[in-house]
């Protein structure tokens, strides 16, 4: 097993392409786990994760809490949809009385970017980022290059591109960067008015046009429209916005690669896809989120397990 | 009372004595100058190897006095500013209440005068209650003590006011202070616009938020052949439509922070919310255009923008954490080290910048050269002293400063304001 020796998942920006590779090779054993009949590995037994999010959450949420009820850690959820600052308790106030309850992991999920690592500079516990403000969502990026890779056997060379409101897309962003470090060659599409400014300089090409870049694209990661963007005055119109980077069947059909479709949920059927492309044969959607599972795992597992006999023990827990 | 400095190197804004120079001081007045005065006063300072600068003088600082004196007080930020090396500051209106009446104004002065430390001169709003809808009673606000206006925290947007706030101005003959930020455009932003805020998930401010007000400004002022001073310039393009418009002979001032001369947004990356300031730090190339223009004279003067904000407000996530930093305290220092040290700045020219021109332009004519006659402000300072920035040391009520831990070259010995020793380290 390859060296891990990092106490927090902060963001992808920071992880080499080994340590991603690592991550995902683990989540591959991790997978089986699930698809047993007994659901749990006893790898973490005794230690404690907190889930505090600030912001609501269904689908990462669950994902967490079943990945740590599988390697056998006690769960603690807290919701928090209010901000810090409505019981006048600081942040930092709040984690550092979670942390005197000796727990050994927090998974935080905040709408203001940088407060995961403005907590693990701060904390003793492993703090996992679950999404940061438009800044990052490390886990979501790492299921994401694991499903690609589970289809096409590889991400280096791969014509990848992420269609939608990139500006504020905190999954764009990790996937950018895990996409980068692994060598696939990635576009950005979307109005031009939801285009972070300087996004160029990391390699990445800029695209207006949904058509064109999809004759050259293996896969399409279509992300989330928020409905309010209209109000904000980013976009004419959701029907504008469908009709130049809604992705249907229509479209599809008219690219000359088949593409594999992704979302990272919750999706706005009828705006960035149709059902039919939800539901079609191309979409491994639902494949997103049974990898989501274990890759969570997989990083639970790296950031707490044993580190000295990491090795052994992962290997006694795929062997019984 | 009489004062006595012996063996002064005087620093004005045409250049240094070229020998050690005797200064008395009489009756809060520099009284007599010359290279070796025969004479006894009542106290005596020897200020062999420093030099002896006229006092500072900071035209924007925010007191927090009245409102929020949890993060500032009259009293502390007066011994700020004198440990700073200023004899004199004027005060944003952007208290609570804000000072948009003259019974504010002179119960600013009474305090300021009970402490007696330096001199403080508030600044008037531009519009009552700085709401931008209407303006200020003017001509009381200038009885009652104000040399200068100012919306400051926020620009006076409506294009329509501003122009009716300068041609009235004008009438009673008040500086306005321009905050230039069109708030539609910085539209709740957090740090500067670019790749930066692009990595970091944080909502950007585009430079064309600061630009588009200095334009409009430079064509209102150029249109009613009146003067405007801009507050805390930050960008390459301001600096460049500043040159453009004095080039046509409008009457434009303006002046840049020490932290715009000194930082870029790339420390933005530690979430430090420290480095959250309004205007935000920009890019390396706004930085240099920011030297460049105060060394061609684009650029007149360096304010502080001194902005407290106590622990609990700056300890919020970045979005939520109020904008600002202190300044006086370190503005020498950052400026000898970045300006002088780097050759952008000679002494003359960094007295120029920080007493002479803010003298100046808000029309303090006997304030800002150490001349017979002149007030006795001065600031005794070692230019060759290394010192290190420590947050238990400021004397400022509030400790936001993103400059802790910083080297810096140049340290404030003595400050002397009226005449009378108001500061020795």
């Amino acid at each position: 097993m390859k060296e891990w020796n990092k106490h927090d998942l902060i963001d992808l920006q920071g992880l080499s392409k080994e340590e991603i590779e690592l991550i995902l090779t683990t989540a591959k054993s991790f997978k089986e786990v699930s698809t047993r009949d007994v659901k749990k590995v006893p790898v973490l037994r005794g230690k404690t994760v907190v889930l505090l999010f600030f912001e609501p959450s269904t689908r990462t949420r669950m994902s967490f809490e079943l990945a740590a009820k599988r390697l056998s850690a006690d769960t603690l959820n807290i919701s928090a949809v209010s901000s810090s600052m409505s019981k006048g308790e600081s942040l930092l106030d709040m984690a550092k009385n979670i942390e005197a309850m000796n727990v050994d992991m927090i998974v935080i999920r905040h709408g203001s970017s940088g407060v995961p690592k403005i907590l693990a500079e701060a904390l003793g516990p492993s703090i996992i980022n679950a999404g940061d403000g438009c800044r990052e969502h490390p886990t979501q990026g790492l299921l994401d290059v694991f499903t690609i890779k589970e289809r096409y056997g590889k991400i280096a060379g791969l014509n990848v591109t992420i269609v939608g409101d990139i500006l504020h897309s905190r999954v764009a962003r990790s996937n950018i960067w895990a996409l980068i470090k692994l060598g696939a060659k990635v576009t950005l599409c979307g109005p031009a008015t939801l285009m972070p400014k300087g996004i160029e300089t990391l390699g990445v090409k800029v695209s207006y046009d949904l058509k064109a870049v999809l004759n050259h694209s293996d896969v399409l990661m279509i992300l989330r429209l928020q409905k309010e963007r209209q109000q904000e005055k980013f976009l004419p119109s959701l029907r504008e916005y469908a009709r130049l980077f809604g992705v249907n069947q229509e479209k599809l059909n008219a690219a000359s690669k088949n593409i594999l479709i992704m979302h990272p949920g919750p999706t706005n059927r009828g705006v960035e896809l149709s059902a039919e492309v939800a539901d079609g044969t191309q979409s491994v959607i639902l494949e997103q989120v049974t990898n989501g599972v274990a890759v969570r795992m997989a990083v639970l597992y790296l950031l707490l397990g044993t580190k000295d006999k990491g090795s052994e023990e992962i290997k006694n827990v795929f062997t019984h | 009372m009489s004062l006595l400095i012996k063996n002064a190197l005087i620093v004005n804004p045409d250049k240094v004595s070229t020998k050690p120079m005797d200064i008395l001081i009489e009756k809060g007045i520099i009284a007599k100058m010359d290279s070796s005065l025969k004479t006894s006063a009542k106290k005596t300072i020897d200020a062999a190897g420093k030099y002896v600068l006229p006092g500072l003088i900071d035209i924007h600082v925010h007191l927090r006095e009245p409102g929020r004196e949890d993060k500032e007080t009259i009293e502390t930020g007066s011994k700020s500013a004198v440990k700073g090396g200023f004899t004199s500051i004027f005060c944003m209106p952007n208290t609570n209440p804000v000072i948009d009446h003259a019974m504010i104004v002179e119960a600013i002065i009474k305090e300021a005068n009970r402490v007696g430390l330096v001199n403080v001169f508030p600044i008037g709003a531009i519009t009552k209650g700085q709401k931008n809808e209407e303006l200020t009673d003017m001509s009381e606000l200038k009885e009652a003590g104000c040399l200068a206006l100012s919306d400051d925290g926020r620009a006076v947007s409506n294009s329509q006011l501003m122009r009716m706030a300068m041609e009235y101005s004008k009438m009673v003959d008040l500086l306005l202070i321009q905050h230039c930020e069109d708030p539609l455009l910085s539209n709740h932003g957090v740090m500067n616009e670019g790749i930066n805020s692009t990595l970091l998930g944080l909502k950007g401010i585009p430079g064309v938020a600061e630009t588009i007000i200095v334009a409009r400004d430079i064509e209102l002022a150029h249109y009613l052949k009146t003067k405007i001073h801009f507050a805390h310039m930050s960008l390459k393009r301001s600096v460049e439509l500043i040159r453009f418009a004095k080039s046509q002979g409008i009457n434009v001032t303006a002046e840049a922070c020490p932290h715009h001369f000194s930082l870029t947004d790339d420390v933005v990356k530690s979430f430090d919310t420290n480095t959250k300031v309004n205007p935000p730090l920009r890019t390396a190339e706004d930085v240099e255009a920011i030297k460049q223009g105060l060394k061609d004279g684009t650029i007149d003067c360096i304010t502080t923008d001194h902005a407290p904000h106590t622990r609990e407000e700056k300890e919020l996530e970045y979005d939520h954490a109020p904008f600002g930093m202190i300044g006086l305290e370190t503005a020498l220092g950052l400026s000898v080290s970045e300006l002088v040290e780097k050759k952008y700045l000679t002494w003359p020219q960094l007295v120029n910048k920080m007493s002479t021109m803010p003298a100046k332009i808000t029309g303090l004519v006997n304030k800002g050269e150490i001349k017979e006659g002149k007030d006795a402000d001065m600031t005794i300072v070692d230019p060759k002293k290394e010192w290190t920035v420590q947050k238990e040391n400021f004397s400022s009520k509030s400790k936001n400063s993103p400059f802790i831990g910083w080297k810096l070259k140049g340290s404030v010995e003595v400050t002397i304001c009226g005449g009378k020793i108001v500061y020795q380290i």
